[in-house]
């Protein structure tokens, strides 16, 4: 049996068991089933896909989850200590358990997807998939032939949400792997503002695909800040596109700090439809082990006066594969753009291996763009000033390595987050080294 | 054709466009076995070459045409185009450049580059391609005297065939692209140059290409050699003719520096780039790679590239000896219609490897430009290092510049760098020229030549006067 076939089996195996529902989604569905049989897994000879091999996706036997059970107490060390509204969902399915939806401040609705269906599916059938059409990629496609849930986040205008909306899910260990394809849709009315968190962790045995699609709707001066903190399994297969749309003077902002997954591509991508409208791409990867993690991304241009900058960085560590690919279109008209792209890597084993394309695409003269991208190791010398200050040689990587990254985690505002990666980051430093205590130093040094 | 009615023609709006009438012997359009039979025994060749021939055209009919550039052109019909024109006579093939054709050194004049006067004073030894063979070959005792072999390549295929049956095909296959197989199939000339262990060429060797006779796509196949701790600086430049059909062009070259051996290779490329709607003009595909196949050798690219209606062209160094360095400086300018889809490839296999990438493109009118590079480095490249640095200049806002640059890095003591950046000619700049007396497009022409000195700086000194003009005369109309 062909891979193809074998997902599209299991289409079939999961629409025999569905109820009546609306047309438009059936008549979606089998589009996206179609378009996915069409294309195929896409191969390393296609651009887009150049860096990266699907066959551990492609040649995986994935079921999909009938229940969200979940023990609390895994559950509870694996949640972000956060006071938030939160929907988590358990390879795929929701679990009510351990979401929080209680007190959510007029004007925000946030609900799963097939709640957000039930209550009125023409309301959802409008934005879900405009953005992110089955054209868009196989796994996009194969993500509408499968869709039945995921999240719902809609912010009347002028509605500010002081606390962060997480989006969790959580990834099972299990005899069986299993796929899920979560559909995320976030329209943000005009003047609104709000921080979403997704992110993506699990049990550490798993090894399940998820393959996301996310559509993200700001209109006219609405702010989103979006963070994504992939600290999945290093088994864990996931593929993801993020499609945004801009109206005027709106801004995102995006955080991806990648930290897990076995196999991990990202794709996001923002129109920039109204004068005015930003867009801040900040991203940190850091792969260990056998860990390939693909960032691809694109700020189109389509409105004169509009602003995008990018800034991401990648660790690399033991056989860890990163693929950066960030592009900035310019569309014809489209005058006094400013466009900025910065990417630095940095090599910390003689295995590791990046692959880093910045492309710039310009149809129009008054403009701004820039991009750089450095490739690199450790400053020799900076390490042995550190030494001839006493600290060891293994703290000495660690610090400057965690230096590296501080230029991204000192945009994250939310603490508990930064903090997270840090340790990540830093996670290869010796363990009587104590970060905080050299930290406290450090600042009561610069009080006196 | 009297001088008045040549002056009136050159006058056209492409200065170098004309025909030069001379009776051409071409095959008839088409291409199969028989032609290239035709072509290698035209070219009195052994039978290896043709052999070499069909090896290369069998491969290039199970290979499809690259569609990855960002470049847009019909697609060409292989069958339309002849494959081979020679100019008839023997006798028509001068011996030193007083004998040359007056109407090929008038149409030089015209381009600004007095060939005669250059060889001259310069003591430039001159390998002019007038079509497909070649008709002048000066200095050639003093290069004899040194050791150096300056020829045409079928001239070696007939007298050194050792040498290229060794080298022919080394750096780039028979079968490495859709352009190169054909090149490597039907190529009818082209310059080869060796240069023998410990020689310093004592001139500077230079090559002018010149496509005539309507309907002739031009193949040239170009073969340097650098023995160890041997150097040498090539000049290759080159002019076309108007004509409404669009000419195919795809030339292959090849460098071989061995230890310690440096290779400096210069080009000049003025083709005709098609009317204002982009109608005729040359179609530029071409292959160029260096091999530094030994310690410490050194090869350098450097392009003016102002012609053609769609150029195709990535020179590229393979660093495969310890310690090895590849440069490439380029200009590109694109007006009118023209499209370019060109940049460099600097392959990182050896210990301490050094590569450094200048490029500079200037898109004006509607025209569209890409930088295409890629930055490779293995795993057993300890200690490599790549600069990068492209920078784009927009002229008008119907025009496009695009940058797609690669880099796999898969060693951790690499240190690789790429910055670019896309900008248009500020206003404060012009400002502050014209409010000093400068005009408007003097101040344009200053700040473009500013903008590409660091490329310009590379050239050999005639060579950056000759481009500079080059670059004045491409942008013409471009301002205002």
């Amino acid at each position: 049996m062909s891979d193809v076939q074998r997902f599209l089996d299991r289409l079939a195996e999961r629409n025999a068991q569905r109820g009546l529902e609306p047309t438009w989604i059936a008549a979606r569905r089998q589009a996206g089933a179609a378009r996915f049989e069409a294309l195929g897994f896409p191969n390393r000879r296609v651009e887009a896909w150049k860096y990266t091999d699907v066959r551990a996706i492609a040649t995986g036997d994935f079921t999909l989850a009938r229940d969200a059970e979940f023990s609390p107490a895994t559950a509870a060390t694996l949640t972000l200590p956060l006071e938030a509204y939160r929907l988590t969902f358990v390879d795929g399915v929701f679990a009510p358990a351990l979401s929080d939806l209680d007190d959510l401040p007029e004007g925000v609705a946030l609900m799963p997807l097939s709640a957000a269906l039930a209550e009125n599916h023409e309301a959802v059938g409008g934005p879900l998939g405009r953005l992110t059409g089955v054209e868009f990629s196989p796994f996009a496609a194969l993500n509408t032939a499968f869709m039945e849930e995921g999240a719902v986040v809609r912010l009347a205008p002028r509605t500010v949400v002081k606390k962060p909306i997480i989006l969790q899910f959580l990834s099972r260990a299990g005899e069986q792997a299993v796929m899920s394809h979560p559909r995320i849709l976030i329209e943000a009315g005009s003047r609104s503002e709000a921080t979403v968190i997704e992110h993506h962790v699990g049990e550490a045995e798993a090894a399940n695909f998820t393959n996301l699609v996310e559509e993200v709707f700001l209109e006219r001066g609405a702010i989103l800040t979006h963070y994504k903190l992939q600290e999945a399994p290093h088994q864990d297969l996931h593929v993801a596109s993020i499609h945004v749309e801009q109206a005027r003077d709106s801004r995102y902002t995006s955080f991806n700090l990648n930290l897990g997954g076995g196999l991990v591509r990202n794709d996001l991508v923002t129109e920039l439809d109204g004068q005015g409208a930003e867009a801040h791409f900040n991203g940190l990867f850091y792969g260990q082990g056998r860990q390939h993690v693909d960032n691809h991304t694109l700020a189109n241009h389509n409105a004169p006066r509009t602003f995008s900058n990018e800034n991401y960085k990648g660790i690399l560590d033991d056989r860890a594969h990163g693929v950066f690919n960030g592009k900035v279109v310019v569309k014809r008209d489209s005058q006094q753009i400013e466009g900025f792209q910065s990417n630095a890597n940095l090599l910390l084993s003689d295995r590791a291996h990046i692959d880093a394309k910045p492309e710039l695409e310009i149809y129009a003269d008054d403009v701004k763009c820039s991009h750089g991208t450095t490739t690199g190791q450790l400053d020799e010398e900076a390490v042995y000033a550190l030494r001839t200050r006493g600290i060891d040689e293994q703290t000495a990587r660690g610090l400057l390595t965690l230096a590296f990254a501080g230029e991204v985690l000192e945009q994250v505002g939310l603490d508990v987050v930064a903090e997270r990666v840090e340790l990540a980051v830093a996670g290869k430093l010796p363990e009587r080294f104590n970060l905080a205590g050299l930290v406290e130093a450090a600042v009561a040094l610069s009080e006196d | 054709m009297a001088s008045q009615e040549m002056e009136q023609l050159v006058r056209r709006e492409y200065k170098e466009g004309f025909v030069t009438d001379i009776e051409s012997d071409t095959v008839p359009p088409g291409l199969d076995e028989s032609t290239i039979a035709f072509i290698s025994h035209k070219k009195g060749e052994p039978e290896w070459m043709l052999e070499w021939r069909l090896k290369a055209y069998h491969q290039w009919l199970k290979m499809t045409p690259p569609s990855w550039a960002h470049l847009d052109y019909p697609p060409i019909d292989y069958q339309a185009i002849s494959y081979y024109s020679a100019p008839k006579r023997d006798e028509d093939r001068p011996q030193s450049l007083d004998e040359v054709d007056p109407k090929l050194l008038e149409t030089y004049e015209k381009l600004g580059i007095p060939l005669h006067e250059r060889a001259a004073l310069a003591g430039v030894a001159v390998d002019a391609v007038f079509d497909s063979v070649s008709v002048t070959t000066t200095f050639k005792e003093k290069l004899h005297e040194a050791g150096v072999i300056f020829c045409s390549i079928s001239e070696a295929i007939r007298d050194y065939p050792e040498l290229v049956k060794q080298y022919l095909g080394s750096v780039v296959p028979q079968g490495d692209n859709y352009f190169a197989a054909l090149n490597s199939a039907v190529f009818t000339d082209g310059s080869f140059v060796f240069v023998p262990e410990g020689v310093t060429c004592p001139m500077e060797l230079s090559t002018y290409f010149r496509i005539n006779a309507a309907n002739t796509g031009q193949f040239e196949r170009t073969l340097i050699i650098c023995e160890s701790r041997a150097q040498v600086s090539y000049l290759e430049g080159c002019t076309a003719p108007q004509r409404d059909e669009n000419q195919l062009h795809a030339a292959v070259v090849e460098l071989v520096a061995l230890e310690d051996a440096s290779i400096k290779y210069s080009t000049v490329q003025n083709w005709y780039p098609g009317d204002e709607d982009g109608k005729g003009g040359i179609y530029n595909f071409v292959t160029k790679r260096g091999d530094c196949r030994g310690d410490r050798s050194h090869i350098s690219w450097t392009q003016v590239e102002t012609g053609s209606a769609i150029t195709w062209k990535y020179p590229s160094c393979v660093l495969r000896g310890r310690d090895s360095i590849g440069e490439f400086y380029s200009v590109a300018v694109t007006n009118g219609r023209q499209q370019a889809d060109t940049g460099t490839k600097m392959i990182h296999i050896g210990e301490g490897t050094r590569s450094t990438i200048v490029s500079k493109g200037i898109s004006a009118g509607r025209a569209d430009q890409s930088y295409r590079g890629l930055v490779k480095i293995g795993p057993r490249a300890k200690g490599a290092r790549n600069f990068t640095q492209c920078d784009s200049l927009l002229i008008g806002d119907q025009c496009g510049a695009h940058t797609f640059p690669y880099q796999e890095i898969g060693n951790s003591t690499a240190t690789v760098e790429h910055e670019a950046t896309t900008s248009k000619i500020g206003e404060d700049q012009l400002f502050y020229c014209q409010s000093r007396g400068i005009s408007e497009e003097d101040a344009v022409n200053m700040i473009v030549n500013g903008f590409c000195k660091d490329v310009f700086q590379e050239l050999p000194m005639e060579f950056a006067v000759e481009a500079e003009a080059l670059l004045n005369v491409t942008l013409e109309g471009a301002v205002g």
